[in-house]
Order: C-alpha cells, then sequence, then structure tokens
C-alpha cells in the first residue's frame, strides 16, 4: 500500500477524535483589521476528514455560476443572531454588518495525486454535507466581511495539507495539473489581490461601492439539498432569519446555463451576466467600451450586435465586430472568451483556462442569431 | 436610410490594402529584435519585490509616496492601485525598470482607479495588455514615465502605452511610448488634458486623443510611428470630443508599416500619416513641424472611411464628420510621395505622376450637406500648406481634385487648456 494512501484515514480519524473532544466555537465576526488566519473566524470546521460550515453556517448555490478555471465552489453565508439581509429583486440582498460570506476554491483530486480533475460532478463535495478532504484539493477561501464601513475582502490560501489557510492580500500563484478523459493540461491559477477582487466587486466607477455578486435573488432562486432535505434557498434563508422583504409570488430566476432545456439566448445572457456584467455594465469598470452584458440590457449594439470595437487591441482577433449574427468565428466575442492571452482574454481576471462549454454555449448562441452587419446596398 | 452607407466599404478597401501594402513594403523601418541572448528562458520573477510593491499600493493613503527605488525589477502580475491621493515615483526612467515580460496576469502593467494620483520617473515594459491604464478619475499626471515593448514593434504587443480613460484635468509631460499596438499615448473620454514634452516611436499611433474635450497637445515629437498624432472621434462612447489643439511639435516620418490588428480604429490609419483627424470636431493645427510623413503630413477623414461604419451597430446620433478643422501656420516639406496602398499609390501616380507628391493635406471629402455652410464647421487650410487635396470619398474615388484655394479661410482659435489645481500647481514646480 502507498504510504499516502494510509495518511488519509489516519488524518480522519485524527479529526473525529478532535472533533469528538471539543465542540467547534462559534462564529467570530471580527470588527476591524485583517486576521492572518481562516481559522480565526470558525466559519468552516474540520470534522470526520471534511471541510463543513460551522453551526449556524448556512451553505449556498448558484443557478449560474462563474467560471474560475473548472474549480468548485463551496459558499457559505452567516449573519449574527436577530440580523437578516433585506430582499431585492434585481441587486444584490443588503446585508447587515456582521456579515460574512465565504468562498472555497476546490477542485476533486485526480486519485492521490496532487493533480485535479476537471469536472462537474460536484462529488467529493456538496455545498451541506461539506468536502471530502482526503479526496479534494483546497487552493483558497474568499471573505467577503460586511463591517460597519462596508465590505472588506480577505483572501485565504490554504496550506500543502489543508489544515489552515493564510491571509494573502496581494494574492498568489499555483500550478495545477488539470485532469479529464480528454487529456491533461498545466495552468497557472491566480488568487487575486485585494484590489482585484474590487475590480469585479465595485461594479459602480462612480459610487466605489463594493457589492457581494453571487447573491442575487434570480441566482439563488433554486432548490440545494440541505443535511436536514431538500429546500429552496430564498425559503430556507427567510426560514433561518437571514433575509426579510422577500415578496408574495413567483420570484425571479435566472436561467441555468447548462440546461439545454432551457432557450438558448436566455442561457447564453446568463452566463454573460455572471461572467462579464460586473464590469460590462452601465457605469461598470468596463463602461469606456460602451458594451454592456448584463442581462437586463437591450439587445441592440451595445450588446455587441454589429458594435465595431473600442479598445480591443489585439484582442479583436482582426474582426470587425463584437457579435456578427449568425457567424460566430466573425465575431470578436468567442475569440476573446477562448483566448489565455492577456490582453486578449475576457474576462481579464479570474481565470488562466478556456472554458470550452462556455465559449461553446456563446457560439452556438451567435450562430442561432438571424440577421447581418451589412446595409442595404443604396442604388447608384 | 444613409446617404453614405455604400462608400465605406471602398475606402476600408484602400485602407485595409494600406496597412498590408505597408506591412510589406515598409517592414524595414521595424526595430529589429534585440538581441536574442540578452533574453533566454524565464527571468526569475522578484516575488519579494512584487508583493511589496502590491502591499504598499493597497495600504496607500491620501498623501502616502510610493518610492520605487533604482533597480530593473521582473513582476508577473499586474498591479493595482485604488486610493486616492497616491504618489507613485520611480529614480527615473533610466533607473528604476518594471518589466512584465511573461506577465501572467494583469493584464496591465498598473491598473489604477483614482484620482489625484501622479506617477513619475519609471519605465514600465513588455506588459501583455495596456502598460499604464488609468481608468476614471480626476487630477491626473504622468511625468517621466516610459513604457515600452523591447522587440520592437508587433500586433501581440499591449494596446495602449499611457492610457488615461474617462479622466479630467490630466497631465502627460516629459514621457515616452515606444511599440503600442494601437496607441503609444492615449487619452480617451476625458476632459481638460495637456500632452506635452513627450516622444512616441515605434506605436501604430504615437499619440491619440480620442473623444475627448479641451485637449492640448504640444512640444511632442512623434516619429517612427504608422500616424503621428490621431484626433479622434468614435461612436457609441460616453462623450463625443472636441476642441483640441495640436501645436509646436514634430512630427516626422510616421511611416512604420501598420501593425495594428484588423478591427482596431488605427488598422485603418495608412502607413505614412502625420496628424491625422477623424471625425472630430474643433482641432486647430498649428505652428508644427510635419515633414516626410509618405502617404500625407495631415489627413482629415471621417468615420465613413475607416471601414467600420454600419447603422445596426452605430449608436444613432453619432457625428462622423470632421467639423471646425483649421490647418495653419506649420512647417512642412516632403511626405506624399509613396502612399501606402494600391490604390492611394494609383491615385498619387494618377494626379502627380511617378515622382509627384500629394499635396500636405490629405481630404476624405466627406461633408454633412445639411451644414455644408455652416462657416465655424468648415474645414480651413492656409498656404503654409502645399494644397489639399479632396479624394472624393463620397463620389466613390472618382474624381479626386486639388481645393487648396477653397479652403483657404481662417477660423477663430481656440483657447488654451487651462488645468486646474492640484495638476496645476504639481505643473508649475516641475
Amino acid at each position: 500500500m502507498h504510504p499516502r494512501s494510509l495518511l488519509g484515514p489516519v488524518a480522519c480519524l485524527l479529526a473525529v477524535l478532535a472533533s469528538c473532544a471539543r465542540a467547534p466555537a462559534p462564529v467570530t465576526f471580527v470588527a476591524d483589521g485583517k486576521p492572518e488566519h481562516l481559522s480565526d473566524w470558525h466559519l468552516l470546521d474540520v470534522a470526520g476528514g471534511r471541510l463543513v460550515p460551522n453551526a449556524g453556517v448556512l451553505p449556498y448555490d448558484l443557478v449560474t455560476p462563474l467560471f474560475s478555471d473548472y474549480a468548485h465552489k463551496l459558499r457559505t453565508v452567516w449573519m449574527p443572531a436577530g440580523q437578516s439581509a433585506k430582499y431585492s429583486a434585481d441587486k444584490a440582498f443588503e446585508f447587515p454588518v456582521g456579515t460574512i460570506l465565504s468562498k472555497t476554491f476546490y477542485y476533486p483530486r485526480a486519485g492521490a495525486s496532487d493533480a485535479v480533475l476537471k469536472t462537474y460532478d460536484p462529488e467529493p463535495g456538496s455545498p451541506a454535507a461539506g468536502l471530502d478532504l482526503s479526496r479534494v484539493r483546497l487552493v483558497e477561501t474568499r471573505l467577503l466581511v460586511r463591517r460597519a464601513d462596508g465590505w472588506t475582502v480577505l483572501p485565504y490560501v490554504w496550506n500543502a495539507d489543508q489544515s489552515e489557510a493564510q491571509l494573502e492580500r496581494t494574492g498568489d500563484e499555483k500550478t495545477l495539473d488539470l485532469v479529464d478523459a480528454q487529456g491533461r493540461q498545466k495552468f497557472t491559477y491566480v488568487v487575486p489581490n485585494e484590489n482585484q477582487c474590487a475590480s469585479c466587486h465595485v461594479t459602480n466607477l462612480k459610487s466605489g461601492e463594493f457589492t457581494p455578486l453571487g447573491p442575487k435573488a434570480r441566482n439563488l432562486n433554486r432548490t440545494l439539498a440541505y443535511t436536514d432535505g431538500s429546500e429552496n434557498q430564498i425559503a430556507r434563508w427567510v426560514r433561518a432569519g437571514f433575509l426579510t422583504g422577500v415578496p408574495a409570488g413567483e420570484l425571479p430566476r435566472a436561467a441555468d446555463w447548462r440546461d439545454v432545456q432551457q432557450p438558448i439566448a436566455e442561457r447564453a445572457r446568463t452566463y454573460l451576466d455572471v461572467n462579464c456584467a460586473h464590469c460590462h455594465q452601465a457605469g461598470g469598470t468596463a463602461s469606456n467600451t460602451s458594451l454592456r452584458l448584463d442581462a437586463l440590457g437591450p439587445a441592440d449594439w451595445s450588446l455587441g450586435l454589429c458594435k465595431p470595437s473600442v479598445a480591443a487591441g489585439k484582442g479583436t482577433g482582426d474582426r470587425i465586430h463584437d457579435i456578427v449574427p449568425g457567424k460566430p468565428d466573425e465575431s470578436i466575442l468567442p475569440f476573446r472568451l477562448a483566448s489565455t492571452e492577456g490582453g486578449v482574454m475576457m474576462p481579464e481576471l479570474g481565470r488562466s483556462t478556456v472554458h470550452q462549454e462556455g465559449v461553446q454555449l456563446i457560439r452556438d448562441w451567435i450562430a442561432s442569431m438571424p440577421g447581418h452587419c451589412q446595409d442595404a446596398p443604396l442604388k447608384d | 436610410m444613409h446617404p453614405f452607407h455604400t462608400f465605406p466599404r471602398k475606402m476600408a478597401l484602400i485602407l485595409t490594402a494600406v496597412a498590408l501594402a505597408a506591412l510589406g513594403a515598409l517592414g524595414g523601418c521595424s526595430k529589429p529584435a534585440p538581441d536574442a541572448s540578452v533574453r533566454v528562458g524565464d527571468l526569475p520573477v522578484d516575488i519579494a519585490f512584487a508583493k511589496k510593491l502590491q502591499e504598499q499600493l493597497l495600504d496607500a493613503k491620501p498623501g502616502s509616496v510610493i518610492e520605487i527605488p533604482a533597480g530593473h525589477y521582473h513582476l508577473d502580475r499586474g498591479l493595482s492601485l485604488r486610493v486616492n491621493g497616491v504618489t507613485v515615483r520611480g529614480a527615473g526612467m533610466e533607473e528604476t525598470i518594471l518589466s512584465f515580460r511573461d506577465q501572467v496576469a494583469g493584464p496591465e502593467g498598473l491598473l489604477a482607479q483614482a484620482s489625484d494620483f501622479t506617477i513619475e520617473n519609471l519605465t514600465i515594459e513588455d506588459t501583455k495588455g495596456d502598460a499604464l491604464k488609468i481608468n476614471s478619475g480626476e487630477n491626473i499626471v504622468i511625468r517621466g514615465v516610459r513604457v515600452r515593448w523591447t522587440d520592437g514593434p508587433k500586433t501581440t504587443n499591449g494596446a495602449y502605452g499611457l492610457y488615461p480613460v474617462k479622466t479630467k484635468n490630466v497631465l502627460i509631460e516629459n514621457s515616452q511610448s515606444f511599440g503600442a499596438a494601437d496607441a503609444g499615448i492615449y487619452v480617451g473620454q476625458s476632459k481638460n488634458v495637456v500632452v506635452r514634452g513627450c516622444r512616441a516611436e515605434q506605436n501604430v499611433a504615437g499619440i491619440e486623443i480620442e473623444n475627448t474635450i479641451d485637449a492640448d497637445v504640444h512640444d511632442n515629437v512623434a516619429t517612427g510611428n504608422t500616424g503621428g498624432i490621431l484626433v479622434f472621434n468614435m461612436p457609441n462612447l460616453s462623450q463625443p470630443g472636441h476642441s483640441t489643439r495640436v501645436f509646436h511639435n514634430r512630427v516626422d516620418a510616421n511611416n512604420l508599416g501598420n501593425f495594428g490588428a484588423k478591427g482596431t480604429a488605427v488598422s485603418s490609419v495608412p502607413a505614412g500619416s502625420g496628424v491625422v483627424v477623424n471625425s472630430n470636431s474643433l482641432v486647430e493645427i498649428f505652428d508644427n513641424d510635419i515633414t516626410a510623413n509618405v502617404t500625407a503630413n495631415v489627413i482629415i477623414s471621417s468615420y465613413f472611411s475607416t471601414g467600420y461604419f454600419n447603422t445596426k451597430g452605430v449608436q444613432p446620433g453619432y457625428d462622423p464628420y470632421p467639423r471646425g478643422i483649421y490647418v495653419h501656420d506649420n512647417r512642412f516639406s516632403g511626405g506624399g510621395d509613396s502612399p501606402d496602398g494600391m490604390d492611394l499609390k494609383v491615385l498619387k501616380t494618377a494626379m502627380f505622376g511617378l515622382n509627384g507628391h500629394f499635396p500636405d493635406v490629405l481630404w476624405d471629402g466627406y461633408v454633412d450637406a445639411a451644414r455644408a455652410n455652416v462657416a465655424e464647421e468648415r474645414l480651413c487650410v492656409d498656404a503654409t500648406a502645399s494644397g489639399v487635396l479632396n479624394a472624393d470619398g463620397p463620389g466613390k474615388y472618382k474624381s479626386p481634385h486639388l481645393v487648396s484655394e477653397a479652403l483657404r479661410c481662417k477660423l477663430a482659435p481656440l483657447s488654451p487648456v487651462t488645468l486646474t489645481a492640484p495638476v496645476a500647481a504639481s505643473a508649475a514646480t516641475v
């Protein structure tokens, strides 16, 4: 037997014993400063060889998530007792002071090696049951903490034995081997620095206000398998006392980008909304390009239809228009999504690999569009 | 229906051909790549230095001065700043060099989203994307900053060198850009801007003022670019630009083959362009030395000539006409003798002979017919230019003709740009 496979069960056993010996400390909201270790927050706990949300910490998942180099994400929300967020139909909820949102980026391991799997299968982790530490590779956990003076962002990077994550305000790099049935690719996973976090989370340049991106009504409106059964996430947030002001009746719901039963335009617009619109929206960081990719924007030139590029540089890929209906190969948008070269690739932060399935979705959407960009010829 | 919408194809062809031909013909102008032995394998990344510098940028407070000591540092991730009132200062553009060769993330060298920002006395080189981007902010000073791509002009270089966009009250002085694949010194969608004492070389566009209101571009040198100094208005942006003065610059031999990616606005610029106005309004070009730009020393053109116009993709209300352009009291010599692209070559030879040359000003001839008689919106060129050729773009280039005499009008001079405090105070101390 390989020594590494012996170590796993031993570590599990130790963890179980440890967790029997003591109840985990309650979640600690640190009102200011920058705690050096993730464990200072007592948000996640190791129990039975699994990384699990601590008591009172609610896991959540999104209908359509941001692509991050095929990383899986364990997301949690916690608020102090008696505090709740205020519902909004189209923006991020208004969270109370004391809120802690966390997102742990991890990969299923390819066997016992350090290589990681490119897969959409959530095993060996799940939001409710946590992550089997012997079968996942933890990379980083990002915290968004709502303090009296606004949101603070804290990127923690996990150590090799997955026992602790250390604050890395200036970000980090990890070389990962990503494996699937087609083969393997080595890439540099980049942990963003604090400012780079803000470059997505500050969605309005003028106000400069930091905002969570994921927990919006339309992207939370789905069922999740909790430890005590399945339930709609918004209903659960209300029941847990985390959310007030939810109106009666039908709530908005984002398209699931992977659900082929749903209309392709809605899936594509949702995909662009989640992956691009934090910058590409009215007033956003990329508003200098006038390209708006939020799901609520009009489907005209501002969505890129027949729109000449503004500041793309080599990012045009020698193409003239952002989107040419029916012609993905003549469109700039899928070209930039399919690149990993700095100055060409979009989004320009947060990925080092190509999201093949996402590119295919955008290509299929463009291919399905009727029309063209030519003006009708004038009679001489 | 737009009356002109069949014409841009033609000019697009001209300009595309221009670019392609120029790449071949003028390839000799580009700087050879440096000796490969200088850069072999991966440069070690100065991890501790990069971490400390980024930490200083994170922890900066209004009033902070971040000094970067002399040294040639290699960083592999872009730097970013989001705090107002910060100064980043090197020990000199020859002494403090930040290299981003083999950058893995960024894509900029330094991205600042901050007001009251000053950066000076350093070099940023070999970034994957833009070298120095300042996205929104007021009171910006860029002084003594050099950006460059050390392999010389390449399409895969970063797009912009010095790149303030959506900014207000901006001074760029005594700075340099070499090798940008779009524009070396580019000011976009901004207000109240001065670019002076700078040098732009081996970029597609040397200095470009785009969709900007109130800019003075003076005492600069633009040489060896595809186009020297550009004043453009592109569609779909947050504001149309107007009121730019281009004066007392040296704009010499901008004959480098166009290496911009197709689809960028600057890729439509023929190699050999001195000062180019496209679709902008109220531009005064005077007291410059404009020499040896082989397509034309000055080009006045409309967005219709870029080939990018289409009614679906361009916001209604966009004004594609250059209006109120005044070219006077410049010192011209040479130029116009070897225009870029087959169509322009044929045109030049047909009208001026094999050994002849275009006059100093080449105009595509697009005029807003409804306002053709508005005096303030005319194109006026004085006799210091050898003449003006109307290329007859609207007539599909069938009837090009000299219009030198007809354009000997005068326009009121534009007001100088006045930088306001604190940029004005900073400028005064130098």
